[in-house]
């Protein structure tokens, strides 16, 4: 079976596996959590050491890391709790307050 | 032992998408082990939050063979699991070598899975049982728990004129599971992952049963801030309510000395589900779990110095 979240909504009863079963590992990413968020994590370059303490400390594994280093954040699936900015050793995260499209 | 960098370079266990609450202790506890996990990997979760927020039908966060459990058989399910592999490979049906671990909330753990769990460590399956100790049934509302240390507000062990919160001392599990001969057990928290995962490491390549017991911070739970989870893990280390020690083969090995013991108070006042404590007339209260805390501490120096 064709296993494709994203069309769910059209598939007929017989077309789900027995037992709920799940078909596909970490296909949560399809499900974004960004709009949980009140405060946004800024991440300021200049300053970062790339420690990674904000990778093996976030709970959702929103900040993405390339070849050792720091590359930003995973903004469709980061939840804001400022977990990363607190245990910063350097300051290099900031939390920004998150605006309406029409408030910018 | 892998340092961050290599860390960072593993396949994430446990992907993003995953509806744990902003700031979740369970979501760090949980990547911190599968990363530090060798692959091929099965799992098994009991019911709670980790196992509610995480396999949403459709979705799973997971990137590893996961099999829900009920409450209580999370541990009856891995041993289950890990017989039939052997089994298989008995048979040569099977050539790769898995590794495997089960995933139980304080509740499932403490309380409603011990006898499942003590099985499982007696009959001497090779699994790793990792129990994610938030205090309380969090998932249901925090209600109380085995887990849930004296004096702390829940639902079900409400602030009042009679009561000062919880009446009862949590249950040591760490030690219970000690008790199981030829068992690795060890005790660790979130805010220090080197331990964290060296543990988990020295866990699944042990020939025979192994239990983890993580501190994992509930914001909601404990009424604190999201963004101070770790950071209150760390000082439960620091005052000794939490201490990281390790027991093989017998012998208890404390990991982490604090230089200088903190007094409970500095972890008390930052959660909001011991608030009352502060009142003049629950003072003694805090004084009573210092005292705790001080012969527990010296109980444990004493054990390894054996």
């Amino acid at each position: 079976m064709k296993w494709d979240v994203r069309r769910i909504r059209e598939w007929k009863f017989y077309e789900h596996p027995q037992g709920a079963t799940i078909l596909e590992a970490g296909n949560s990413l399809y499900y974004q959590t960004g709009s949980w968020r009140t405060f946004r994590p800024v991440w300021i370059g200049e300053k970062c050491t790339h420690c990674l303490y904000c990778f093996i400390f976030c709970p959702d594994a929103a900040v993405k890391v390339s070849k050792e280093k720091i590359a930003g954040f995973d903004y469709e699936h980061c939840k804001g709790c400022g977990i990363c900015a607190t245990e910063c050793p350097r300051e290099a995260i900031e939390m920004v307050e998150e605006q309406r499209e029409s408030d910018r | 032992m892998a340092s961050l960098k290599e860390l960072s370079k593993r396949k994430e266990g446990l992907v993003a998408g995953h509806r744990l609450c902003a700031g979740c202790g369970e979501g760090i506890a949980v990547r911190q082990v599968l990363l530090a996990a060798p692959r091929p990997l099965v799992c098994a979760v009991a019911t709670g939050c980790l196992e509610v927020s995480t396999t949403v039908y459709p979705y799973t966060s997971w990137n590893c063979s996961l099999i829900h459990t009920a409450f209580e058989n999370a541990a009856a399910t891995i041993s289950g699991v890990e017989a039939a592999f052997e089994a298989l490979k008995a048979r040569r049906k099977i050539g790769e070598d898995f590794h495997f671990i089960a995933f139980g909330g304080d509740g499932a753990t403490y309380d409603i899975g011990l006898q499942a769990l003590s099985g499982a460590l007696e009959r001497r399956h090779r699994f790793l049982y990792v129990c994610l100790d938030n205090g309380a049934y969090m998932n249901t509302g925090i209600q109380r728990s085995g887990a849930t240390p004296l004096g702390a507000w829940t639902t079900t062990t409400p602030v009042g004129k009679k009561e000062p919160g919880k009446l009862e001392w949590r249950k040591n599990l760490t030690a219970i599971a000690a008790a199981h001969d030829g068992t690795y057990v060890a005790q660790t928290t979130i805010s220090h992952w080197k331990d964290l995962t060296q543990k988990v490491e020295k866990a699944l390549s042990y020939n025979g049963p192994s239990f983890i017991n993580i501190l994992a911070p509930c914001p909601r739970g404990w009424r604190t801030k999201e963004s101070q989870t770790v950071r209150i893990a760390r000082l439960a280390v620091e005052t000794c309510y939490w201490p990281l020690f390790e027991v093989e083969n017998g012998k208890w090995q404390i990991n982490f000395q604090p230089r200088e013991k903190k007094p409970i108070e500095e972890w008390l006042k930052l959660q909001g589900r011991f608030k009352h404590l502060f009142k003049e007339e629950n003072r003694p209260v805090i004084e009573k779990i210092q005292n705790y805390i001080d012969t527990e501490w010296e109980k444990l120096l004493a054990l390894s110095s054996l």
